[in-house]
C-alpha cells in the first residue's frame, strides 16, 4: 500500500527542500502556501549561503564553520544538528549549482565566495545580491517538474489554520482556508511539515514579508507543540528605515568592503561625502579591529545603538548611521551587489555608488521557534517544523548566510524522515478528528464575522508592533518587558471587541488578518515572558541589568507550552558534546 | 499647519460578477510613502474622501521590496510594482487599477497563474539526475554567468504580459517572461538537453511568432531583463529548430 500523503505548509526554501526529497523518494505531497510559492519570503535573502568549500586556499573546514556557528550563537544551539548541517554544506552548494543557480564565478569558472559576519573565512557562495531569490527559483523549478509529473499538488492561496490531531494525540492532517472563496476545508495526511518562516509582523515593522506573521506556529503551539527560545530575536544592523517596512541592506555590503561610520562631531550638518576622512568615526573598526565591520549581527546592532543613543552621534541627530560603499569601484559593486543597490536607489532616491547609505537596525530573524527533535519532529507525533519556524540551528544569534543553509538542510533531513514515519503509521480511526477540528474552526470563523465592537485589528496590530519593538528587541529590561506583557494582555482583551470592516465571504483580507492577529498576540506573550525569565545576556538577548552570560543557570533551551492562563515554561539541557562553551568576544584580544 | 495629503482614485470590484466602481481617498502624506503604504492606511481606516465607510482594499503584496513580484498593478495607467511606486514621483490623483489582462479576483487582485502554467509547458527547469551527492556542477565562466544572471532575475510580476499588445485571449501568446526563461535554461550546460523540446513548445500557436516587436515589455520590466534581445535570440533558435524538424521529416 502506498504511504499516506504528506502535507507541507509553506513553500520557501525549507518547504520546497522537503517537497523535493519526498517526491524524489516516491512520496506524494500536498503543498500549501498563502502566496504562490515562487513569491515566498526566501526571495528576500540577499547576501549568500555558507558552506566550507575552501575554494580560496584558506584551509576552511566544516569543523571551522561549525565552531564559528556555535560560537556566533553564544553556545545555545544543540551541537549535533549544527555539526551535521555544516558537514552537509559543501554537498548542498554543489547540488544547488547543478540545479542551475547562477552563482558568481571565478575566472576559472569555479564558484566564487565572499566574507560574511562572524567568520574570518571566505565561506559565502552568492548570486549577486539576490541569492535567496535565485535559490528559491532553483528549488521552485524542481518542484514544478515534480508537479508536472503529478507527484506534488499545490494549494497556493490557502492559509493553514490548525493541525488535525486524533484521539491518541497523533497528527492526521490540517484544516485550511481558501483565501479566495473563504472555504474552510480539512485535508488528511500521514504527516504535516510546517515551513512557515519568521514572525516579523509581531514587531510591526521588520525586514520580513507581510506574510511572516507566525500565525501557523502560534496555532500549533496552542494545540500543544512546544515553542523554544522564543526570546531570541535577531535585529539586523543594517536596514533601510521605511514607512511600511524596514528594507534589508545585506551584510554582503560589508562583506565586499562596506564601512560603517558616523561623523565625529555630534549633529554635523554636512552631507556625508563632504566630511573628511579624519572627521569620520569608523566605530566598528575601532572597537573590533580583528573583525571590523564584519562582527556578528548582535554585536554590530548594539554598537550602532550605543553610538546613536549613548554617544549621540547619529547622522544629523537622527537614529541613522552611514554604510559606505563609495570607495569601491562601480563595476565591482554592480557585479556583486547590484540588486541591493538598486533597491536602495529605488526606495530612498540616492545612488549608493555616489553617496553613503543611511541605515539603522531592524527586526530581522527569529532564532527561536517550534521545538523539534534532531529529525525535525515536534512533540506531537507526525508534526514537523523546518526552516526559520524551527529553533534548531542558530542558538542565541544567527550568523549571516547560515539561514539559507539551515532551511535547505532541515528540509532535506525532514522530508525522508517524514516519509519513513508515514510508512509505519497505524491506520487512522474514523476521520482522525477532522470533523471535530473543522467544527471548532467554523465556530471561530463565524464568531469573528459577526463580532461587534469598536476595535480595529490594524490599530491593535500597530500597538502590538510598537510595544514589541520598544521592549523586546535590542536592549531589554525586565520592567519594560513586564509592561509589554501587560500591554499584550490588554490587547487580547480588546481583541474581543474587534469588528471587521469587511464581512464578505470573498477574498476578505481583513478577516484573514484579524484571525492571524489573535495568533500573533498569543505568540508575543511567549517571546516577552521568555525574555523576562532569561536573566542573563547571551547573543541577541541583552539585558543591561544582567550583562554577563550565565551558563550555570541559562545554558538551557527555553520551552514554552500553552495553557489557558498563559505560557508555561520549562528548560532543557543544551547538547554541548563537541565544543566546550568558552567566553564569546570579538574584540582584539580574541 | 495643515497636514499634507495625497489623493488616490482606486478601482474597486467586489468580485468578478460585481460592477466596477471608482473610490476616492485622501490620505496623510508621509516621507518615502509608496502605494502599498497607502493601501495599509486605507485598511486601518477604510473611509473614502467623501467620508463614506468602505472595505479595506484586496490586493496582492508580500515582500514590499520589489523582489517577490506580487504587487503588480496599473498605477496612473502604467503596469508597475506598487511597493516601489513612490507617491512623490507620481502625478495626483494617483489612479490605481488591477492589471487588465488577467482574470479579476477582487479589487486590485488578479489571477496570474497562467505564467506558472506556461513555465511548465516549456519545462523551465534543469533536469538533474537526483538530489544525492554527485559532486560539483559543470564549470560556468563569469562571462556566461553574466548573461544568465539577469535572465534569472525575472520576478514573475507579469508586467511584460500586461503591456504586450499580442498577449490576448485570441493569440494565446506565452509572453516575454516565459521566453526569457527558455533562453536561460537553454543556455545552461545541463539545461540545454531539453533545448529542442522547449523550442518546439514555442513553435506553435501562441508561441514566439506571435510577438509583434512592440517592445513595450522591455520598457516596463522592473528588473530590466533584456527581453527584446532575448526574443530575437530565441526566435532564431525556434526557426532553426523548425527547419531541422522539417528536414528530418
Amino acid at each position: 500500500m502506498a504511504a499516506p500523503r504528506i502535507i507541507v505548509v509553506g513553500g520557501g526554501l525549507a518547504g520546497l527542500s522537503a517537497v523535493i526529497k519526498i517526491a524524489e523518494a516516491g512520496g506524494s505531497v500536498d503543498l500549501f502556501s498563502i502566496v504562490p510559492v515562487k513569491r515566498s519570503h526566501s526571495v528576500c535573502a540577499q547576501g549568500g549561503i555558507n558552506a566550507a568549500k575552501n575554494l580560496k586556499g584558506e584551509g576552511d573546514t566544516p569543523w571551522q564553520h561549525f565552531d564559528d556557528t556555535i560560537y556566533g550563537g553564544d553556545f545555545l544551539a544543540n551541537q549535533t544538528p549544527v555539526k551535521l548541517m555544516c558537514e552537509a554544506g559543501p554537498g548542498i552548494i554543489d547540488l544547488l549549482d547543478r540545479m542551475g543557480v547562477p552563482f558568481n564565478r571565478t575566472p576559472e569558472g569555479l564558484l566564487d565566495f565572499r566574507r560574511f559576519g562572524g567568520t574570518l573565512y571566505n565561506r559565502t557562495a552568492f548570486a549577486g545580491a539576490t541569492t535567496g531569490q535565485q535559490l528559491l527559483y532553483a528549488l521552485d523549478e524542481q518542484v514544478r517538474r515534480f508537479e508536472s509529473e503529478g507527484k506534488v499538488k499545490k494549494y497556493e492561496g490557502w492559509e493553514f489554520l490548525s493541525a488535525v490531531i486524533d484521539s491518541k494525540g497523533v497528527a492526521r492532517g490540517i484544516t485550511a482556508l481558501d483565501l479566495r472563496t473563504m472555504e474552510l476545508r480539512g485535508f488528511a495526511a500521514g504527516a504535516v511539515i510546517l515551513a512557515t518562516g519568521g514572525i516579523g509582523a509581531i514587531f510591526g515593522k521588520s525586514t520580513n514579508s507581510v506574510v511572516c506573521t507566525g500565525s501557523a506556529q502560534s496555532a500549533i503551539y496552542q494545540q500543544g507543540v512546544y515553542y523554544a527560545n522564543g526570546e531570541l530575536i535577531q535585529v539586523h544592523p543594517t536596514a533601510i528605515p521605511g514607512e511600511d517596512k524596514l528594507r534589508l541592506m545585506s551584510e554582503s555590503a560589508r562583506g565586499e568592503g562596506g564601512r560603517v561610520w558616523v561623523p565625529r562631531a555630534p549633529g554635523d550638518k554636512r552631507p556625508g561625502k563632504e566630511i573628511p576622512e579624519a572627521e569620520r568615526f569608523y566605530f566598528l573598526e575601532e572597537w573590533y579591529p580583528k573583525y571590523g565591520n564584519l562582527v556578528p549581527r548582535d554585536i554590530a546592532t548594539r554598537a550602532i545603538h550605543k553610538v546613536v543613543y549613548e554617544n549621540h552621534l547619529g547622522i544629523d541627530g537622527q537614529p541613522m548611521v552611514y554604510l559606505d560603499l563609495t570607495h569601491i569601484d562601480r563595476s565591482t559593486l554592480d557585479r556583486k551587489l547590484g540588486g541591493i543597490l538598486d533597491i536602495y536607489e529605488k526606495f530612498v532616491g540616492d545612488d549608493p555608488h555616489e553617496v553613503p547609505m543611511k541605515i539603522f537596525p531592524g527586526m530581522h530573524y527569529t532564532m527561536g521557534g517550534i521545538w523539534v527533535d534532531f529529525n525535525q519532529m515536534t512533540n506531537i507525533p507526525g508534526i514537523y517544523a523546518i526552516g526559520e519556524c524551527d529553533y534548531q540551528y542558530h542558538g542565541a544569534n544567527r550568523l549571516g548566510a547560515n539561514s539559507l543553509l539551515s532551511c535547505i538542510y532541515a528540509g532535506f533531513i525532514c522530508g525522508p524522515h517524514a516519509l519513513e514515519y508515514t510508512k509505519s503509521l497505524p491506520a487512522v480511526d474514523g476521520d482522525g478528528g477532522q470533523a471535530a477540528e473543522l467544527a471548532r474552526q467554523a465556530e471561530l470563523n463565524a464568531k469573528l464575522l459577526k463580532n461587534e465592537g469598536r476595535e480595529n485589528s490594524f490599530w491593535l496590530w500597530r500597538e502590538l508592533g510598537d510595544t514589541m519593538t520598544k521592549h523586546a528587541t535590542v536592549i531589554r529590561y525586565n520592567k519594560g518587558l513586564k509592561q509589554a506583557d501587560e500591554k499584550i494582555v490588554e490587547l487580547l482583551e480588546r481583541y474581543k471587541n474587534v469588528s471587521l470592516d469587511d464581512r464578505s465571504q470573498w477574498a476578505n483580507t481583513s478577516f484573514v488578518f484579524t484571525r492571524q492577529l489573535k495568533n500573533m498576540l498569543m505568540l508575543a506573550r511567549v517571546i516577552v515572558q521568555g525574555a523576562i525569565l532569561r536573566d542573563e545576556s547571551r547573543g541577541a538577548h541583552y539585558k543591561p541589568d544582567f550583562p554577563e552570560r550565565d551558563d550555570e543557570r541559562f545554558l538551557k533551551t527555553t520551552k514554552a507550552s500553552y495553557t489557558e492562563s498563559g505560557p508555561r515554561y520549562e528548560w532543557e539541557e543544551v547538547d554541548t558534546q563537541y565544543i566546550k562553551p568558552r567566553r564569546r568576544s570579538y574584540d582584539a584580544a580574541n | 499647519m495643515a497636514t499634507k495629503t495625497v489623493q488616490f482614485e482606486i478601482k474597486r470590484q467586489a468580485s468578478p460578477d460585481d460592477p466596477a466602481v471608482w473610490e476616492r481617498f485622501e490620505l496623510e502624506w508621509r516621507p518615502g510613502m509608496n502605494v502599498t503604504t497607502a493601501m495599509m492606511d486605507i485598511a486601518a481606516s477604510p473611509v473614502t474622501a467623501d467620508g463614506k465607510p468602505t472595505t479595506p482594499i484586496t490586493y496582492d503584496s508580500c515582500c514590499l521590496e520589489e523582489i517577490c513580484g506580487s504587487c503588480a498593478m496599473r498605477i496612473n495607467g502604467r503596469a508597475r510594482m506598487a511597493c516601489s511606486s513612490l507617491v512623490d514621483n507620481l502625478e495626483q490623483p494617483i489612479r490605481v487599477e488591477p492589471l487588465s489582462k488577467f482574470p479579476l479576483v477582487r479589487d486590485l487582485q488578479v489571477d496570474r497563474s497562467v505564467l506558472f502554467e506556461n513555465l511548465k509547458a516549456v519545462k523551465a527547469w534543469i533536469p538533474i539526475d537526483g538530489t544525492y551527492d554527485l559532486g560539483a556542477g559543470p564549470r560556468v565562466y563569469p562571462q556566461q554567468q553574466e548573461i544568465n544572471y539577469p535572465l534569472s532575475n525575472c520576478i514573475s510580476c507579469t508586467c511584460c504580459m500586461e503591456v504586450c499588445p499580442q498577449f490576448t485571449e485570441a493569440t494565446g501568446f506565452v509572453g516575454a517572461a516565459t521566453i526569457a526563461q527558455v533562453r536561460l535554461f537553454n543556455n545552461h550546460p545541463t539545461g540545454k538537453v531539453l533545448k529542442e523540446e522547449r523550442l518546439r513548445a514555442l513553435a506553435g500557436d501562441g508561441g514566439i511568432q506571435e510577438c509583434g516587436f512592440a517592445q513595450n515589455c522591455v520598457e516596463v520590466c522592473p528588473k530590466k531583463l533584456p527581453l527584446t534581445n532575448t526574443i530575437s535570440d530565441v526566435s532564431r533558435d525556434v526557426l532553426v529548430q523548425k527547419v531541422k524538424d522539417f528536414l528530418r521529416g
